[in-house]
């Protein structure tokens, strides 16, 4: 099939209607707002459900009656709408029910503005919303990758009853890149013996997050915690470059993943042995992948666009058995790859070290230029 | 092989089309590319930019710290772009907009006063095609027939009628070769 130029926000919003999206609920907010915009005009075009909430409380509310029949749903929103949703997004995990989620980032907290940034990754990965859940999220670094994985966020959701969420971010869902569409699904028709779609002439059936019996409560949080090793042991994706060789190891995910590439290579013809690791799914993060990394490596240099919430995740798979370094830039700054290979070469200058905390020295280092 | 290109100017100059076509024009030819624009709360009348990527592999950063190649169309985007292009790279200048010369000596520098141009050619929105012209006649990224193959391609059917007028802005701008 051919490529088209597409801009990452509403080649998400393609994927999702060639997914078998039947409904949509959102509310506009820039860097996301060109997928609400796409879809307003092509989900009535194919007869489907679009509908611009009054907010994202209401969008997230909507979500959360969708879902409950079975068929494919999904909203998008940024940071300061994401957080809106929260309450509701932990109704529908308390519900088990499959929906997917699309955040494309900007920077924070508060408003802060429209530029991309990675500051949702504890929000988003870490939950929201209160009790105990873990969604699903899938981590895009092109816009190709956003569109397959918009398609697997449905299939996990429903295969998982779980909150997907695409972790995108501003530069990511404004850019444009070649891209290869996937082919038109329908929507369902056959739907699991949980949904409700009319009880007639069988038993009635019941969805809530609501459970008073604590007992029964406790069930239903061991059905979602096994269910989330099902998902740790199963669906862990990351990818490699130039890993074979590595002394040191870069990680980085999203947008900061591919910057961390262009600086990989740029090390690679200095000569410096040098490999990169890029998670995409940062939930389930791939810790075991980088327990094992850690015992080839000598250190790592750990990249993104906040203040280190996904270096928590290495230190913990890494405990402590290999150095790591940590940059970050904050506030809707790109990391540039130039940056990125000068924190490199600071990495395999050393000195390195086990003790203290990465973020404790990022922070020195800037504190000290200024 | 990997060049990054800015082009940067006004809004309404066609800033932001000029780089879709450099990325159309890399795709049809079987390039990897990205095109990521400046976004933000922006104006008519404000600035505007975008960076095109071009390159025979999977694209790491869609923006560098120093392009290999840079179309200003006006004097703040030269003040901001003119100590950031790669040393040996291009930069490109819409003298009819700027009103000084460009400083550096380590980069091949094209001045073009592609507004008159343009508007001898009958519509001065084609300045940037004038200028995307001059681009790839001193940059080795892509042959002008691609950009036009591109033009054709990707230019909604019902301006098809502006075709020939946009290939000639582009011809002029070729002219404009340094060695």
């Amino acid at each position: 099939m051919a490529r088209e130029l597409m801009k990452g926000n509403e080649a998400v919003a393609e994927a999702a209607v060639r997914a078998g999206l039947a409904a949509y609920f959102g509310y506009p907010i820039t860097p996301q707002t060109e997928s609400l915009e796409y879809l307003s005009r092509r989900m009535p075009e194919l007869g489907r459900a679009f509908v611009q909430a009054e907010s994202e409380v209401a969008a997230i509310n909507m979500v959360y009656g969708a879902a409950c029949t079975g068929q494919r749903v999904m909203t998008s929103s940024s940071g300061p709408g994401i957080s809106l949703m929260q309450e509701g997004l932990s109704f529908i995990a308390g519900t088990e029910l499959p929906m997917v989620l699309i955040d494309v980032q900007r920077g924070g907290p508060g408003l802060g503005n429209i530029a991309p940034s990675q500051a949702d990754y504890n929000q988003i990965v870490k939950g929201g919303g209160h009790g105990d859940y873990h969604p699903i999220v899938l981590a895009p670094a092109s816009v190709q990758e956003s569109v397959d994985l918009t398609v697997l966020a449905f299939d996990l959701a429903e295969k998982y009853r779980s909150i997907v969420a695409v972790l995108s971010d501003g530069s990511i869902g404004q850019m444009m890149e070649p891209c290869e569409l996937p082919p038109m699904q329908p929507l369902k028709t056959s739907f699991p013996d949980w949904a409700v779609s009319g009880a007639k002439g069988r038993e009635r059936r019941f969805l809530t997050s609501i459970n008073l019996n604590p007992a029964m409560q406790e069930e239903m949080n061991l059905r979602l915690m096994y269910r989330w090793q099902e998902v740790e042991a199963n669906e862990v994706r990351y990818k490699e470059y130039y890993m074979d060789d590595a002394k040191f190891a870069v990680v980085g995910f999203g947008s900061t993943g591919r910057v961390a590439l262009s600086a990989v290579r740029a090390a690679r013809a200095e000569g410096i042995p040098v490999g990169l690791i890029r998670p995409i799914t940062v939930s389930p993060f791939p810790s075991k992948v980088l327990e094992e990394l850690s015992k080839q490596v000598e250190g790592m240099l750990v990249l993104e666009m906040n203040a280190g919430q996904m270096l928590e995740d290495v230190l913990i798979a890494t405990h402590g058995q290999v150095p790591v370094e940590f940059y970050g830039r904050m506030g809707g700054v790109c990391v540039l790859p130039e940056e990125a290979l000068r924190e490199i070469k600071r990495l395999v200058k050393g000195p390195l070290t086990t003790t203290g905390h990465p973020r404790d020295r990022w922070l020195n280092r800037i504190a000290k230029k200024n | 092989m990997q060049t990054e290109i800015v082009v940067a100017g006004f809004g309404g100059q066609g800033v932001l089309f000029t780089g879709q076509l450099l990325a159309y024009a890399g795709m049809d030819e079987g390039r990897e590319v990205t095109w990521i624009p400046s976004y933000g709360p922006e104006m008519r009348g404000g600035t505007a930019n975008c960076t095109v990527v071009i390159s025979n592999e999977e694209i790491g950063s869609p923006m560098v710290e120093h392009p290999t190649a840079v179309i200003v169309m006006n004097r703040p985007s030269l003040d901001k772009y003119e100590s950031m292009v790669k040393p040996g790279g291009v930069l490109v200048i819409n003298e009819s907009m700027v009103d000084r010369p460009a400083e550096r000596k380590d980069i091949k520098v094209i001045s073009v006063k592609a507004n008159e141009i343009a508007e001898k050619l009958g519509d001065k929105r084609m300045t940037n095609m004038v200028l995307l012209g001059a681009l790839i006649a001193n940059l080795p990224v892509l042959p002008l027939e691609a950009i036009e193959k591109a033009l054709k391609g990707h230019l909604p059917e019902r301006h098809h009628k502006l075709l020939p007028q946009n290939y000639q802005a582009l011809r002029e701008g070729e002219k404009y070769k340094v060695n």
